[in-house]
């Protein structure tokens, strides 16, 4: 009983990574542009098949290049080559779809049908190019199991955790730390008096999008990894429920992101664990309702009082 | 001046019986009538869902959940009364009935629907913003896994039987009884919430989208208001949804997912929000779209949001943006008065 609490928890923790990973994404578009940016999901699922083209180049299963590479060093490759890919998607729906709304001054909502709209595009439009055929994710690296007791462990588990909390402590230390950090948190407390003080607005604003989209990049990279097989509509659900657990952490917080993507990974294995599966979603939502019923604001969210 | 005021109930009885003419005597086929009544059925969903995203100002993507519970129990009702059902068994009452108690089913799926809108208004006192839109996705999730669930209504498989309902009130009188049902019902529906917004209470709605914290002080009962706001409209999602159960005469939880509220929110974002007109205007070109396209197959869905985003670089305020027909064409107001 104990040891199949600790492997569930184990479970739990990737489970988490994933949607914390996703979730941060989400949170720093969100933060600096109160846009919430539904593509998002889609853009992981964007990732998912870059990594997917790129690490069966790098293999050498088009036989395109002159050289074979090695499962590992391939990897390697593949995970800043597919970062970078994602980001230049994301910058580019900034750059087509958002920014001129942006300039033309449009209500807020109507910039998230936008986004819901691109997600639309990225998806059918795979399906339309690619097809409705799943594609298997080539093997990059030797699976090793670690066992502890009952409890085992994969190699790649451990590095999908370990990664979601390197992302974390460095976006955190961007945030706050750094030029850039700053001006994004400028922007986010007042659109208009940033651009009088010389800051660059619409480069701050292009950097998040290549941290945000690069990071759903490696997202759609590891859950490729993980579980291998790819399908168009992949970015749909997980998305829809990273944004679920960005808002439980409170929207617009990086703690609050990574926080939430956690407990939504948690409650999801743990419901798994007890019930049948179809009442995950039932669960696993109802106790959000009810956190959110709790804390209007999310975990970590402060209530912004309204002047009159 | 009498004659004026009837111009608009004249015009709508005219095209009434012009389509159930034209349908009765079959000279539109069925798949003309069944886009006539989705028509109609999307107009109930956008203006209902206007109410809260346009009217109120708040952001609500869970529509299609409250448009699932009407559809459920408004078929679930018609059947176990009217049919002989493998799960329910013998007519409850004589299907030939079925005709006089439509209303009242639809109506019932309503109220069911206005009850489960209590998922999303309760949290909504203290929950603002971009926290209201995750209860209200939430609450779809919650809604349709609720009924995935549920073995005895066909779980994931779906529930059938209303067409049966249908045929056994085309047995009483040979004419096309949805069309009417659906064309009553929008216009009512249409009216309702034209009559609401321009009523006291909608006033305070209206309050609540300019600045709820100055509403609060104004004396408008802030919680009163969103309660009777979120209830309507998920009331009236329910009737739009026991309407489409009886026209498809097949539900199934999975038609009634996040795409299909991602549909409704893209209809009141098109019309311009809080534009009843709007409203229509866009729920009919947007369903002649969908089906204008349907040749195009999964192009389609990379045709219409690439021709909505376009729209939205040239009129990002939607259609209408915050006018009604009459504030374009002041010379309509004559023909039509609500108060």
């Amino acid at each position: 009983m104990l040891q199949s609490i600790a492997q569930n928890l184990l479970n739990a923790l990737q489970w988490g990574s994933f949607y914390s990973l996703i979730a941060l994404g989400y949170t720093l578009v969100y933060g600096v542009l109160l846009l919430i940016n539904f593509a998002h999901g889609d853009i992981v699922m964007v990732g998912a098949y870059i990594a997917f083209f790129v690490s069966s180049l790098l293999l050498g299963h088009y036989q395109m290049l002159p050289f074979n590479l090695p499962g590992g060093v391939a990897l390697a490759l593949a995970i800043p080559l597919t970062m970078i890919l994602t980001a230049a998607v994301g910058v580019t729906l900034e750059r087509i779809a958002y920014r001129p709304l942006r300039r033309k001054g449009a209500h807020r909502l109507y910039v998230v049908i936008t986004a819901l709209m691109c997600g639309l595009i990225l998806e059918n439009g795979n399906l339309a190019l690619l097809g409705a055929s799943r594609k298997k994710f080539p093997e990059m690296v030797d699976k090793v199991v670690y066992t502890f007791g009952a409890v085992s462990v994969t190699n790649l588990k451990i590095a999908v955790i370990f990664t979601a909390f390197l992302v974390f402590f460095l976006l955190q230390f961007i945030v706050t730390k750094t030029k850039i950090g700053m001006a994004m948190r400028a922007i986010s407390y007042d659109k208009f008096a940033v651009p009088l003080m010389g800051i660059p607005i619409d480069n701050v604003i292009v950097f998040t999008f290549i941290l945000g989209s690069s990071l759903a990049g490696l997202a759609g990279l590891l859950s490729a990894l993980s579980y291998p097989i790819l399908d168009p509509y992949m970015g749909l659900s997980i998305g829809w429920k990273a944004f679920i657990a960005a808002v439980v952490g409170g929207i617009g917080d990086i703690r609050g992101a990574f926080a939430g993507g956690f407990i939504l990974g948690f409650l999801e294995i743990m419901v798994v664990a007890f019930f049948p599966s179809t009442y995950r979603d039932l669960f696993a939502f109802s106790i959000l309702l009810f956190i959110l019923t709790l804390r209007p604001t999310g975990l970590f969210g402060v209530a912004k009082t309204t002047k009159i | 001046m009498i004659q004026e005021k009837m111009t608009v109930p004249a015009a709508l009885l005219t095209l009434l019986m012009m389509i159930m003419g034209l349908a009765h005597f079959e000279i539109i086929d069925l798949y003309t009538q069944t886009i006539i009544l989705f028509i109609g059925i999307n107009i109930i969903i956008s203006s209902s869902l206007n109410l809260v995203n346009g009217h109120m100002g708040e952001f609500s993507c869970g529509h299609a959940g409250f448009i699932a519970v009407g559809a459920y129990v408004s078929s679930i009702l018609s059947v176990a009364l009217f049919t002989q059902d493998r799960v329910f068994g013998a007519p409850l009452l004589p299907p030939a009935y079925a005709a006089l108690a439509f209303p009242l089913i639809i109506f019932a799926g309503g109220l069911a629907a206005a009850f489960a809108g209590l998922l999303v208004a309760l949290p909504s006192f203290k929950t603002r913003g971009d926290y209201l839109a995750i209860i209200t996705i939430a609450a779809n999730y919650i809604i349709i896994t609720l009924i995935i669930n549920i073995d005895k209504i066909g779980g994931a498989r779906g529930f059938m039987g209303m067409k049966r309902v249908v045929m056994a009130m085309e047995e009483v009188a040979e004419i096309p009884w949805m069309i009417l049902w659906v064309f009553l019902f929008t216009v009512l529906v249409v009216m309702a919430i034209r009559r609401f917004v321009s009523s006291t209470y909608g006033k305070g709605i209206i309050a609540i989208q300019q600045d709820e914290v100055a509403a609060e002080i104004m004396s408008v009962n802030t919680n009163k208001m969103k309660l009777i706001a979120f209830m309507l409209s998920s009331g009236l999602a329910g009737v739009a949804g026991g309407l489409y159960a009886h026209v498809v005469g097949y539900v199934n939880p999975k038609s009634f997912d996040i795409l299909k509220s991602t549909e409704a929110l893209v209809m009141v974002y098109l019309g311009g929000m809080g534009s009843i007109t709007g409203s229509v205007l866009s729920a009919v070109f947007f369903t002649l779209l969908l089906e204008a396209l349907r040749p195009l197959q999964i192009i389609k869905w990379i045709v219409i949001p690439l021709l909505l985003i376009i729209l939205m670089q040239f009129r990002p305020e939607g259609i209408m943006g915050h006018r009604e027909l009459g504030d374009i064409f002041p010379r309509l107001k004559k023909f039509y008065r609500f108060k």
